[in-house]
Parts: C-alpha cells; sequence; structure tokens
C-alpha cells in the first residue's frame, strides 16, 4: 500500500497487526488421511446440544446421523468417517476450562464409506425454504467461528427480506489462511454457495468481501464470480478486525447495526466463505458437513498449511501429521486476537475450528502488565468507538454498573485494545469477567424476580382464599340469623345501660 | 502424545512491542533539540540545573516507591519520572539556583504524582504543579532571566564557572546579563501606564529562532515545533490538544489587539513568548492529565490557550501557561464525562441507531 493509500483507505479504528500468514498460506491444501477414531462433541454450535440416535456397537457410514438437532435453534451431528461406534460419553471440550463434554466417538474402519446422498438436482427452481431445510438437516453452522445455525439465520433473512448477501472473505486474523485456501482451490463451491444462499433468503445481490493482502483468492474468485454480475467481489483494505460482521458491513455497504438489532434489520445478512462453500455441498452433493479446511500454524510446527481433516480429529493427531519442533509453548484454537488458549491436546476439533496455532516460546511470550498511562491507544483502536480505558478502571474496582454505562454490552472482544496497549493491561479478560458477572446477575435477578412474583402471588392467594372464605362464612351467618329471625318472633331490646 | 500447556490466558495472544518507556523515550527525544538548544544558548548553568532537577525527580519517585517497600528500579526505567524532571527543568529559569531544582524536581514526582498512587493516577500535570509551587514560594527566583549567553562566547561561564553560578548564585560581575521577558516587561510598563505602543520599542526583541531571554527550553520555537510534528509522526501525540491550545491563545490575541493595540499584545508576541509552543506540543498533550476523546482534547487544548490568554493579559503574572494547563487538568474528568466519542450502532447521545428498513 502506498504512503497515501494509507490516509484515504485505511479505517479509522482498528489495529493492523503483522499477518503471519504466509508461507502457510502458500502451501497446497493437504488432506488428512482418517484417523484411527474420531470424537463428535455433541455441542459444536449456538444453541441446544444434539441428541444421540445411535447406541454404541453400531455401525455407521460416513456422513450418517448420529446425533439429531433439538430445540429451535440447533445443529445435527454427522459420522465423520465410517466405522463403528465406540462410546457415548465425555471427553475434554475445546474450551480452556477443559472440562468434559458429551461426544460420540467412533472407531474409523479406514474404508472412508459414504452413505448414499441425494443431491438436489436444480435447486433454483426449488423453493427458498428447501434450500434452508437441507442445510439444516447437513448440519450447517456459521464457520467463521460463530458456528450459528445457518438454516436459522437464513429463516431470519428471508422474514425481514434481506437485499444484500454479504458474504465474509476477510479472515482478518492473523496466522489463519483456510478461508485464503478455500477460496483459492475451490472458488465455484464458494460462489454457488453464495448463490444458494442469495436463493435461500431472496437476496438480489452478493459482495464478497476479501482482506487485499489475499490476491490469489481475489483472482481466483473473480474468475469464478465472472458469470453471475449479482456476485460481486470487493477487495477491503487488510485491518483487523475487517472480518467483524458489524465492521465489513460498514465498510461494504456504509450502513451502521444499531446496537440492539441484528444485522438482518438493516437489510444485510453476513456468511462466511467456508459457510457458504459447506451449504454448495448439501444442497449440490447432499453432503453433512463433516470435514473442513483448517490451518496449522505456529512457531513450533515443522511443517505449517491447511490441512482438509475430518471433524472430530484429535488435535494430537494433527500435530503428529504436520510435526512439532518443539513442546508448543501454547496451543490456540483460532487465531491469535481471539482464539482460545487450549490446555492440551487431547481435545477434538470442532465446525468452527478455523485453525491451530502451536506458539513457540518467543510468540507465547506474555509482557508483565503494568499501570494504565491513559495514552488513548485503546479507544483509538476500539472498532466500536468504546473507551476500554474507562471501562477497565471501573471493572478494577469491581464498579461493573459503571463499566455497563460506558456500552460494556456492545464491546465485540475483538481484542484490539489489548492488543495496543503498551502497557499489556489484558484489557478484554476484565471485559469477559464483567460481562460474565453481569450476565450471572441478571440471571440471579431474573431468578429472584420470579421466585418473588411467585411469593407474591401464593401471599395473595392465601388472602383472596381467607377472604372468600370469610365471606363464605359471614354470607352463612347471614343467611342462619336470616332463618333464625323468620323462626323466632322478634325480641323487645332491652335498654341500653341495664344489665342482663 | 498429550501434554498439559500452562495456564490460561486471554486472548488477545499476540500484543505491540510498544511500552511506556519507548513512548517516554521517544518524548524526551523529541525535547532533545530544543533543549540543547537551551543549554548552548544560556551556557554550563542550564546544563547543570537541567542535571540536578531530573537527578531529584528521579530521587523523589525512588524514595516514595521504597516508602511502599516497592521496587524503584523497575518503575525508575520507564522514564516517566526522568521525562518529569526534564520538562521540569525546561520551564525553569536557566541560571536558577540548584535549591530550586531539587525543591522542584522532588516536589514533582513526590507530591505531583506518587502521592496520589504513581503513573496514571495524577490528576495535575506533576511537572506544572512543580512549577506552579516554585513560582509561588520563590517568585524573585522563578523570575530571574538571563540574556542569551552562548557557551563558548566571550564572557559566558566555563564549565567551573557555571557549575559554581547555579551552586552559589550569580556573581556580580554577571549581573549585567540578568534581563526581562517581552510578556513581564510589557506588563510592568502597563502597570506603570505606558502603553505597549511606546514600551515595545525598547522591549527586549523576539526572536523565532530563540536567542531571546526566557525559560530554560522554551525559547526556540521552531526546534519544540519540529519535535512536536515529529511526536505527530510517530503517532505519539494528536494535532488536536497542540492546535486547540494555540487557537486559544492566538484567537483572543488577534482580536483584541486589532481593537486596542495600545493595550494588547499581537498574535505573532503572544505565540512566541514564554512557554507557549512548549505547552502546546510537550506539556498540556500530557496523556495522564488530558481528555481522551478526540472532542474532549479540542475544548481542553482551547481551555487551555484561552486561559493562558487570560492570566497573561488580566491577572498578576506575565506568564500563565502552568496555571492554565493546571485550570484545565482538573476539568478532565468533566470533559471526559460529557464529550465520550460516538459508538458504533448508536447516536451521540448514546442511544440505539433506528433502523432504517
Amino acid at each position: 500500500m502506498g504512503f497515501l493509500d494509507r490516509f484515504l483507505k485505511t479505517p479509522n479504528w482498528g489495529v493492523h497487526p503483522e499477518d503471519h500468514k504466509r508461507p502457510a498460506a502458500d502451501v497446497p491444501l493437504r488432506l488428512f488421511p482418517s484417523p484411527e477414531r474420531v470424537f463428535m462433541p455433541l455441542h459444536q454450535h449456538v444453541g441446544g446440544a444434539a441428541r444421540p440416535v445411535v447406541l454404541v456397537g453400531q455401525k455407521v457410514l460416513k456422513g450418517q446421523l448420529i446425533a439429531d438437532a433439538q430445540g429451535n435453534i440447533s445443529a445435527p451431528i454427522h459420522a465423520s468417517v465410517s466405522g463403528t461406534i465406540s462410546a457415548v460419553g465425555d471427553v475434554t471440550a475445546p474450551h480452556p476450562s477443559g472440562l468434559p463434554f458429551k461426544a460420540i466417538t467412533i472407531d474409523s474402519d479406514g474404508a472412508d464409506r459414504w452413505i448414499a446422498t441425494e443431491p438436489l438436482a436444480d435447486p433454483f427452481s426449488a423453493a427458498p425454504e428447501e434450500i434452508a431445510r437441507r442445510a439444516a438437516q447437513a448440519g450447517v453452522v456459521g464457520l467463521g467461528g460463530a458456528t450459528f445455525p445457518a438454516a436459522v439465520k437464513f429463516a431470519l433473512g428471508k422474514r425481514l427480506k434481506v437485499s444484500t448477501l454479504i458474504v465474509n472473505g476477510g479472515e482478518c486474523e492473523p496466522y489463519l489462511s483456510s478461508d485464503d485456501r478455500i477460496m483459492r482451490d475451490y472458488p465455484e463451491m464458494v460462489i454457488d454457495g453464495a448463490r444458494l444462499v442469495m436463493h435461500a433468503i431472496g437476496a438480489t445481490e452478493a459482495l464478497v468481501g476479501i482482506e487485499d493482502n489475499k490476491p490469489e483468492a481475489i483472482a481466483a474468485m473473480r474468475k469464478a464470480a465472472a458469470p453471475y454480475p449479482e456476485v460481486k467481489i470487493r477487495p477491503v483494505p487488510a485491518w483487523y478486525p475487517m472480518g467483524s460482521d458489524k465492521q465489513l458491513i460498514q465498510t461494504l455497504t456504509g450502513k451502521e447495526v444499531p446496537s440492539d438489532a441484528r444485522a438482518a434489520e438493516v437489510g444485510v445478512l453476513v456468511h462466511n466463505v467456508s459457510t457458504c462453500a459447506a451449504v454448495h455441498k448439501a444442497v449440490r452433493l447432499g453432503q453433512p458437513l463433516v470435514e473442513r479446511i483448517l490451518t496449522l500454524n505456529g512457531g513450533a510446527i515443522v511443517t505449517p498449511g491447511n490441512l482438509y481433516a475430518p471433524l472430530g480429529t484429535m488435535i494430537s493427531d494433527l500435530f503428529d501429521f504436520v510435526g512439532l519442533k518443539e513442546a508448543p509453548s501454547r496451543i490456540i484454537l483460532g487465531g491469535p486476537m481471539m482464539g482460545t488458549p487450549l490446555l492440551h491436546d487431547r481435545i477434538p476439533i470442532v465446525k468452527g475450528a478455523s485453525g491451530i496455532l502451536a506458539f513457540d516460546v518467543a510468540e507465547a511470550f506474555v509482557p508483565e502488565a503494568g499501570p494504565c498511562i491513559r495514552c488513548g491507544s485503546c479507544t483509538k483502536a476500539c472498532p466500536m468507538g468504546l473507551l476500554p480505558l474507562e471501562m477497565a478502571a471501573r471493572i478494577k474496582v469491581g464498579d461493573l454498573e459503571g463499566a455497563e454505562a460506558y456500552a460494556l454490552q456492545d464491546c465485540i472482544s475483538c481484542g484490539c485494545c489489548a492488543y495496543v496497549c503498551p502497557s499489556h493491561i489484558p484489557l478484554v479478560q476484565y471485559f469477559s469477567h464483567a460481562k460474565g458477572e453481569l450476565t450471572a446477575a441478571e440471571r440471579t435477578k431474573l431468578r429472584t424476580d420470579a421466585t418473588r412474583r411467585l411469593a407474591e402471588t401464593k401471599t395473595a392467594r392465601i388472602e383472596r382464599e381467607n377472604r372468600e372464605k370469610a365471606e363464605a362464612a359471614a354470607k352463612r351467618k347471614a343467611e342462619r340469623d336470616a332463618a333464625k329471625a323468620v323462626a323466632a318472633p322478634p325480641v323487645t331490646k332491652q335498654p341500653e345501660g341495664v344489665s342482663a | 502424545m498429550s501434554q498439559a500447556y500452562g495456564t490460561t490466558v486471554a486472548a488477545p495472544h499476540t500484543t505491540t512491542t510498544n511500552s511506556p518507556g519507548r513512548i517516554m523515550t521517544l518524548v524526551m527525544l523529541a525535547l532533545a533539540p530544543a533543549t540543547l538548544y537551551g543549554f548552548w544558548l544560556y551556557g554550563w548553568p542550564a546544563f547543570f540545573l537541567w542535571v540536578i532537577t531530573i537527578a531529584s525527580a528521579m530521587l523523589g519517585e525512588a524514595f516514595s516507591l521504597r516508602w511502599q517497600n516497592r521496587l524503584a528500579a523497575p518503575v525508575l526505567l520507564d522514564g516517566s519520572a526522568i521525562l518529569t524532571g526534564w520538562l521540569l527543568a525546561v520551564s525553569l529559569p536557566p541560571w536558577a539556583p540548584w535549591w530550586i531544582g531539587v525543591f522542584g524536581g522532588l516536589f514533582a514526582t513526590m507530591l505531583g504524582k506518587q502521592a496520589f498512587g504513581g503513573l496514571g493516577q495524577n490528576l495535575f500535570n506533576p511537572a506544572m504543579v512543580a512549577r506552579v509551587a516554585l513560582l509561588i514560594s520563590f517568585p524573585v527566583q522563578m523570575t530571574a532571566w538571563v540574556a542569551p549567553l552562548p557557551m563558548f562566547s566571550a564572557g559566558a561561564p566555563g564549565v567551573l564557572d557555571g557549575l559554581l553560578i547555579v551552586l552559589k548564585g550569580i556573581p556580580p560581575a554577571l549581573d549585567a546579563v540578568t534581563s526581562a521577558t517581552l510578556l513581564g516587561y510589557g506588563k510592568t510598563e502597563l502597570s506603570q501606564g505606558i502603553d505597549l505602543l511606546e514600551s515595545l520599542q525598547h522591549a527586549p526583541a523576539l526572536s523565532f529562532i530563540g536567542n531571546r531571554p526566557g525559560s530554560l527550553g522554551e525559547t526556540a520555537v521552531w526546534l519544540i515545533i519540529a519535535g512536536g510534528v515529529a511526536m505527530m509522526f510517530l503517532r505519539i501525540i494528536t494535532w488536536h490538544i497542540p492546535l486547540a491550545m494555540l487557537a486559544g491563545i492566538a484567537l483572543p490575541a488577534a482580536i483584541l489587539h486589532a481593537v486596542d493595540p495600545a493595550r494588547y499584545l499581537d498574535m505573532g508576541s503572544h505565540l512566541l513568548s514564554g512557554g507557549a509552543m512548549l505547552g502546546a506540543f510537550f506539556i498540556a498533550t500530557d496523556y495522564v492529565t488530558s481528555p481522551n476523546s478526540p472532542r474532549g482534547q479540542l475544548i481542553f487544548g482551547f481551555g487551555c490557550g484561552a486561559f493562558t490568554y487570560i492570566i497573561r493579559t488580566w491577572a498578576g503574572y506575565p506568564e500563565g501557561v502552568a496555571f492554565a494547563v493546571l485550570l484545565m487538568n482538573s476539568m478532565t474528568p468533566i470533559i471526559d464525562t460529557y464529550f465520550k466519542p460516538r459508538i458504533y450502532g448508536r447516536d451521540s447521545k448514546g442511544k440505539p441507531l433506528q433502523t432504517t428498513n
């Protein structure tokens, strides 16, 4: 980028970390051989966990349904290898807590036999709901990391009459190149998937935002999109967090998503390029989401690059495949800006896993945090226009409501503030802590309110019952008195003051 | 293979190489040319005063830290105490006695900074707190200006004589070098009923290059501007505070001078005099004591400038940058409360935007 370009094109928010994408991004995609055993967590998406529909000992084929969606927002899970179900139970979750998680374990037979698939011959003449139904059946979720069930989003887009589909090929996280690779190697799949999504939500145009540090992907996508004028390839500046929904929408359409609204309410819907490719496979090939491209990168890896691997593969198996120079000093699921640190490598990969990073000692170095010097770097970097230093100062002294008054709930946890902080204050940690505490407090408040409501209802009921009883008693007494009065002749009233 | 990989740490897992130490060092480098010019212009006494002031500021910081049972070395290495001492030194009369530097340096870091809780906690600019304390306590020494007597020129004190001037005071032989600043001279004459049109004909000349009486490092306006612009390019400061502060001085100066040139100094004299430039680029821009939103910084800067003008023109002191900065420092929390940046997806009052569809 030229000097002038920097001034004219770069947004006035965000940061520009060293991207570390190459050489890993340029290494041709490698196919990871089917592992001996896969572990399919039942909760790989936002929403309810899937419900197992297989028994231990049952033989399954690749792509066969093994756990069904449960509830309105959920996604089914399919076998990623052919073989035998060996367990339905706990494995370690891909979460920093390292707590066990329900999963289905499959011992592979090594044959990778696919279940019979039913491709949809002419999807564009099918009803839009059919695309959504197929995506839901195939367990397609947002593969950019949010893992929100795709079909639910389609329905939302259709209901709110979204006109523009934004295809997110930003991939602004350093080190990661799985979206880059899918755009370079399978641009037709991505474009076709995008057109299917447009059909599903009734959009009239698709804008594909790709960061300009991926010229090969831009060229490949332009070529694949040439026959379809409604699909426009739009290079965007390589600037973190360009791949965040709100920032990409702003850059491509100039629209801002109101803080209490969803993107669909301003007429746009964002889907990741890998999600589009998964929709293509679900509709055109009838294949459920059982494999994905993920980046293995970082200083501790001998041959960094992208792998095409079955879901449920243990991270340790992937490490064995790419080789480790040294024991990683840190393992991260996702990118370095927002990724989840993992406590060990006996964790299976899930639908939302765009990459696994194995950092060496130098990369994992964390400088000691110092005092805030109020330099304001964080406020300049925040893509949401928040004041991280003010929020952190309040959270530090336990004033969570004070932080909320600075719109803490609008924080997207992108990590720009903590990245630029010269004092290396773990700002995101502060905000995550405060958000968690506030959510917990909110839940407690709801529960207390509910309890109070119940108690009040009970008191009211008891009062009402007592009143009714008293009224009934009074009524009975009155009736009795009336009956007595009729039966007995009236008694002459004794004058007052005279004792009986 | 299975192995545990230490404790969890929050994202992001990568960070900038920037640090408070780097920022302070760059500010000092930006301030160095104007300071070196000051050494040359006023000779060895100025250099020794600078050394004494910085050493005292560091000593005050170290003492306060040891008092709290904290290690002094890592905190001293962040450079903030050095910078505080440096900023104080360049705002002192160049031939001030040693105890001015010692008192000021200790005052700045101990009462101006550490008493509030250390780096990042102080409400007021420590260097300006110390300068104002000195000005009020020792008005004679703090307004004893000397005429430029460049190092190595005829009659200029050598290394040893320079040291003696700082330690024992200005010898009678050199008394002739005492001088007045333009602001001070104009003010004194005005108080005696002589208007500016007449008094300025005999006033000490101003100089863009810096060859005039004044504080140690405030006279070389061009070097200060160069340092300030360099800091803007390095993204250490933004243009908001300096420009707003200069505008806050220039605007009333231009208007009132046009109205009554006999009573009010012209804009150029105001901008080139006293600590206007040093204040705008190096003192008002202090992170800790200035607002954090661009709009807030504009208001803060303009306030600093306007108060400087008001104090110079109508108050008892000929120079007002330090007072003005302190006054606006006290406004910083209020400005920060009322002038927040607009949040994405919200209007300027913080209410969510209306949906268009």
